[in-house]
């Protein structure tokens, strides 16, 4: 028990000095800018006072160490900067769009863990068998296949030649004027669940297909991937060994012995996905006009809106280091070795 | 004495004999034949675009606007774009970057990790501790949302794109090339070495690094469709390759308002990403599986 204690209190340290890192090297990022912040802050028609000014206001003109400390007083209170092309702060932007991301990425997730981890113990358990050959064609399908591509072809064959889903978007556009959506938590589905507001729920869970298979697909492949070799790997033991020679069913063996050693691979994989699938589904929402952070992020990374791409890196960094730390707690959790290392 | 330098050319014997162990499982395996030539073919057709496209002129961005948006046809098989231009010329000629960028991407990111993940696991120590942090530092962000932050600061355009890549992925190569390293450091060729008085710069170029080729080589293979992968994604962001360049993410890009009619255009760049990406893939699972460098992880 102690170990483990001081096993996450360890690790909560790393994370924190990672984090560290992390507003650096984004902060440098910032400065590495060709053209003078100041300058994009005004517009290309500045004039050299103005840039003046704004260099006084924003404190470019004092030294970069200093620079970086005012950035972190900014940091810790919340102020990520004023967005230059919303004109609005990077914070409360990333606020308001979070929640779509965070939806499609949730349910992205979700079908990845659900249909990754069996398929990839099922091809294990039938090694070399055609459903394993199926499995791993399907899964290296899954990690070669770019998102914003395999959006594109759902769009042409799930939209134009059978009709069956939405195109694009998170709600049908006529819907505010039919069953208007109350906002309670600003996730759409959550929302008309606890507003029992049906047709909405229908609607929105219709435009959720699409997305959520584009983006689920690159994990689909990789956490099957993964578990399967974990699964090969687990399945050589001796322990299995020993259990199949007693005559425990095979079923028991593979999905109560193996599959319990096999889990904690499993996990770093999931929890390196759901970092990739941030990112990924940037693309997907471009695809498919997902109000989420994504399109807000394209513009910015296309405007040199620097304090938005700081802010967005940051919290892609963060959330990513702090899934990695969840990960380790629990792996350190469920098994007791990874904790006495 | 006289034993030594048996032991140091131990490793490198090995290297010969598992050169033509590699060749004769691809052979043998159907689909790793087919990813290798496939990998073969893209590049041959990269080199000689020139000579294969069917417009040369077209597919390094001239326009043609009266052939605008012509469906695949014996004339232009792949169909043409909103400019007017032969698509298999495009994509002919978009093999280039779609190759050559990602491995210049992958060769420097090994140039920069591997010597440093080197020096880590072989010095140890201070030297260790503030190399991993700093490679921690960088690998706490998602490569591609990196890469694409970099890519933004530093300005959009292919050779930027290039940069901010390799800025996110040497970290890789630094943590296997230690790894690697501490397991090699106790081998007794190295002790031997030691013993003998070698240098220590001389020890780490000359036995460690050569020895560590291998593990770097299957990383290289599967990191080749990854990079080609986020070279995609941020050509299709606008962020990569600008136009009239061609460039597979580009295209899908430009094609991608007309997607529901001109499917075309978007269709056959995506589809050359993703035989390249996969036939890497593929590649790399199969030399993975003969080497798998988990064993010195």
């Amino acid at each position: 028990m102690l170990h483990k204690l001081e096993f996450i209190l360890r690790r909560l340290l790393t994370s924190l000095l990672v984090l560290i890192g992390v507003s650096i090297i984004t902060f440098l990022l910032a400065r590495v800018v060709p053209t003078d912040p100041a300058e994009l802050y005004i517009g290309p028609k500045a004039r050299a006072d103005q840039i003046a000014l704004v260099r006084e206001q924003l404190g470019l003109n004092k030294p970069l160490p200093i620079q970086y400390l005012i950035y972190m007083r900014d940091l810790l209170h919340g102020n990520l900067g004023i967005s230059i092309g919303t004109k609005r702060p990077v914070l409360q932007e990333i606020k308001d769009r979070a929640p779509a991301t965070i939806e499609l990425l949730f349910t992205g997730m979700l079908l990845a863990v659900l249909i990754g981890i069996p398929l990839g113990v099922l091809s294990a358990r039938w090694q070399g068998k055609p459903l394993d050959i199926v499995v791993r064609s399907v899964s290296i399908v899954g990690v070669s296949m770019p998102a914003f591509y395999l959006g594109l072809m759902f769009q042409i064959l799930f939209f134009r030649n059978l009709h069956w889903l939405p195109l694009t978007g998170d709600v049908s556009s006529d819907l505010r004027f039919t069953n208007p959506l109350q906002m309670v938590t600003h996730f759409v589905l959550l929302d008309a669940l606890l507003t029992h507001n049906w047709v909405a729920l229908k609607d929105a869970a219709w435009h959720l297909v699409l997305p959520a298979i584009t983006l689920a697909a690159y994990p689909i492949g990789l956490i099957a991937r993964m578990t399967r070799a974990a699964m090969l790997e687990v399945l050589e033991q001796d322990y299995i060994r020993t259990a199949r020679a007693y005559g425990i069913k095979d079923v028991i063996i593979t999905y109560l012995y193996a599959l319990k050693n096999a889990i904690s691979p499993t996990l770093t994989v999931v929890g390196l996905t759901i970092a990739l699938s941030l990112t990924g589904a940037f693309f997907v929402e471009a695809i498919f006009n997902w109000p989420g952070l994504g399109e807000f992020t394209v513009r910015a990374l296309l405007n040199i809106d620097y304090p938005a791409i700081m802010g967005i890196t940051l919290f892609g960094a963060t959330a990513y280091v702090i899934i990695n730390l969840v990960v380790d707690v629990l792996q350190a959790w469920i098994d007791p070795r990874i904790s006495l290392k | 004495m006289a034993a030594i330098p048996v032991l140091a050319v131990e490793p490198e014997v090995q290297s010969t004999r598992t050169f033509r162990h590699v060749l004769s499982v691809i052979v043998r395996d159907p689909l790793s034949l087919a990813s290798t030539i496939v990998i073969i073919l893209f590049i041959l057709i990269a080199i000689f675009a020139n000579q294969v496209a069917p417009s040369p002129a077209e597919g390094a961005g001239k326009t043609n606007i009266s052939q605008k948006m012509l469906t695949p046809s014996i004339t232009h098989p792949l169909g043409t774009d909103r400019l007017g231009r032969d698509m298999l010329s495009r994509v002919i000629f978009g093999a280039r970057p779609a190759l050559i960028i990602p491995i210049g991407v992958v060769f420097f990111a090994i140039l920069i990790g591997a010597p440093l993940g080197a020096i880590a696991g072989y010095k140890g120590g201070w030297l260790d501790e503030v190399i991993m942090r700093i490679t921690d530092m960088f690998l706490a962000f998602p490569s591609l949302l990196l890469a694409m932050a970099i890519t933004a600061s530093l300005g959009r355009g292919m050779q930027n794109a290039a940069i901010a890549l390799v800025i996110s992925w040497w970290p890789w190569y630094t943590r296997l090339v230690r790894g690697v390293t501490i397991s090699l450091r106790e081998r007794y060729f190295i002790e031997a070495a030691q013993a003998t008085g070698v240098r220590d710069s001389i020890i780490i170029l000359r036995h460690i690094l050569p020895n560590t080729i291998t593990p770097i080589i299957v990383q290289a293979t599967v990191d080749l469709g990854t990079v080609i992968l986020a070279m995609g994604g941020l050509g299709f962001l606008g962020l990569g390759t600008q136009p009239p360049s061609p460039d597979w993410g580009l295209m899908v890009s430009e094609g991608r308002d007309f997607v529901l009619n001109q499917w075309w255009i978007s269709t056959f760049a995506g589809l050359a990403i993703f035989i390249v990406v996969l036939a890497f893939n593929l590649l790399g699972d199969t030399l993975r599986d003969i080497f798998d460098p988990r064993q010195y992880r």
